[in-house]
């Protein structure tokens, strides 16, 4: 019985010891902060257009979609309140992980799995240096410290588009929408919005490079790393989105 | 005569991937200064052998020793003091593709164990050793520019920067055209000869076995040349033949050639009607 829990639970224990190597390695000489930096750079700026695009149509959706239900309430001057408390502590930081997960859990995936069936995995380790320490966790680091950054910036330019929108269509004033935005947010909505951006950031990219190093069977096996890593990650933020929202719920 | 100091010796080593052996039984021992050819078909588990005796790849029974110390069992920070006095060629070199030429020569000298060396002396180096496989042009250049050869080249300067006692090949030739294989080959003679190294060499083809044998760089013509076989240029290069995780066969060239293994028998004929 429970023979079909033996797989996913070794790829769960695999995965943590995986994690619990590369935190330790945070502790432990030598640093690669070269790699660390470049990893921001890709991670982080590269995502940067994406990011700030699909932050910016969702705020202005929704501003568009809530100005009419607003509306039958004679409400309509709301929207700024109701955009901005939705990107920060729900849509803002599952959309940008999402997007992260998407690009780069896939880009991590797709590097590292390349490196192992060509053998540069183990050439690393025949040259004197831990894979973990060199690959693993420059880009745990770099994505956990970028996605809460980038997160507010998808939720800044939502607003934005949210206010374009409340000013253009809906016919607020830009008084009253950013007033809103500022009086409906709480200590509690912006911490919860920059702590899930924080544990998906290291969630997304562990599982990238989990699925990148565990890489067998030549081009193909890359190719069902990439997409196991997409899949795997992105339903991870929503567990984590799940379990975190409820946290702060009852706070 | 001193008994030769044993470089690397495998012990009824067994590894296991998904219920198969692929390595199965496997013992021998490897003496300074010796030569060993590895020869076996496709999947046989000649890749596996060599990580295993650099201990990429923990056995699952059998013990394994390099330089007289027992590697198996060791934790992978206490196996980078001893890999770093062995040089390695992957089957497909196994450059870095992020770093240019110089930078994967200069790796190991930047990251080996114990290895100081300064920035001036590294480019000395590996420019020295760059040039020594015919390739000091290539210096700023990415692996994805390079042609497989070009690439395997890049590989043996890179096991050997840092001068090693052992030096592992893995399959240097596969994949290469005749020519460009022969000059693999006088490379990885010219590296074994100038410094003395222990070489295993991993290959199907027997002829890159019988180079490895009779073949020695002669460092004032600055070429490879044939040497008369003799019963002692005969004791210093050791074949093994695999097949399906065992050694089928261990002995000199004349054995190899005398031998009534089948399987054996069949890679002599082949490599001679080839
Ligand atoms: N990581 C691995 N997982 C499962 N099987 C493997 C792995 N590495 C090698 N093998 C199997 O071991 C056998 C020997 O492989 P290898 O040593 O690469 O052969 P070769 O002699 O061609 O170098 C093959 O059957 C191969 O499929
Ligand atoms: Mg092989």
């Amino acid at each position: 019985m429970f023979q079909f829990l033996k797989a996913p639970v070794a790829t769960l224990q695999d995965f943590c010891l995986l994690a619990a190597k590369a935190l330790a390695n945070i502790f432990r000489a030598p640093h690669y902060w070269d790699d660390v930096l470049a990893q921001m750079d890709r991670i982080g700026v590269g995502s940067l257009p994406i990011v700030m695009l699909t932050g910016g149509f969702s705020g202005a959706v929704m501003a568009l979609q809530m100005s009419k239900a607003l509306d039958t309430y004679g409400a309509s001057s709301q929207v700024g309140q109701i955009v901005s408390i939705t990107l920060v502590a729900q849509l803002g930081p599952v959309l940008t992980s999402l997007l992260v997960a998407g690009r780069n859990a896939s880009g991590i995936a797709s590097e590292l799995g390349s490196m192992k069936v060509t053998e540069q995995i183990d050439a690393m380790r025949a040259l004197g240096t831990d894979p973990v320490q060199k690959l693993v966790t420059p880009r745990m680091l770099a994505m956990t410290i970028m996605l809460p950054f980038l997160t507010v910036v998808a939720d800044f330019v939502g607003m934005v588009g949210g206010w374009l929108v409340a000013l253009g269509l809906i016919g607020t004033t830009t008084a009253m929408y950013w007033t809103g935005v500022y009086e409906i947010l709480e200590y509690e909505d912006v911490l919860q919005g920059l702590i899930k951006p924080l544990f998906n950031g290291f969630v997304i990219s562990l599982v990238g490079c989990y699925y990148g190093i565990t890489t067998t069977g030549g081009t193909q096996g890359v190719g069902r790393s990439t997409t196991q890593a997409v899949v795997v990650s992105s339903v991870w933020v929503f567990v984590i989105n799940l379990f975190l929202t409820q946290i702060f719920v009852n706070l | 005569m001193p008994v030769p100091e044993s470089i690397l010796r495998f012990e009824q080593v067994v590894v296991t991937y998904d219920g198969v052996d692929v390595l199965d039984n496997v013992t021998f021992t490897l003496t300074a200064g010796e030569t060993r050819v590895i020869l076996g078909a496709a999947g046989a588990g000649k890749t596996v052998l060599m990580k295993t005796a650099l201990g990429l790849i923990h056995p699952d029974q059998g013990k394994v020793s390099l330089f007289n110390q027992e590697i198996t069992g060791l934790r992978e920070q206490e196996l980078f003091a001893i890999r770093a006095q062995v040089g390695m060629l992957f089957q497909e070199s196994a450059l870095f593709d992020s770093m240019t030429i110089a930078e994967n020569v200069a790796y190991p000298l930047f990251n080996q164990a114990g290895s100081q060396v300064s920035r001036e002396d590294a480019l000395a180096r590996v420019e020295s050793i760059l040039k020594d496989v015919e390739l000091e042009h290539t210096l700023d250049k990415f692996p994805s520019e390079l042609s497989g050869g070009m690439r395997r080249r890049v590989g043996i300067a890179r096991a050997n920067v840092t001068n090693p006692k052992l030096v592992f090949y893995d399959s240097p030739t596969a994949g290469l055209d005749p020519i460009t294989a022969n000059n693999i080959m006088s490379l990885v003679i010219k590296q074994r000869d100038q410094r003395n190294t222990t070489t295993v060499i991993v290959s199907h083809r027997l002829q890159d076995g019988a180079m490895m044998a009779n073949y020695r760089f002669n460092s004032k013509t600055g070429k490879i040349e044939r040497q008369v076989h003799t019963a002692e240029l005969d004791q210093r290069t050791k074949f093994m033949v695999m097949q399906k995780g065992r050694i089928v066969f261990e002995g000199t060239e004349d054995e190899l050639h005398a031998s009534r293994d089948p399987y054996v028998g069949k890679f002599v004929l082949q490599a001679k009607s080839a």
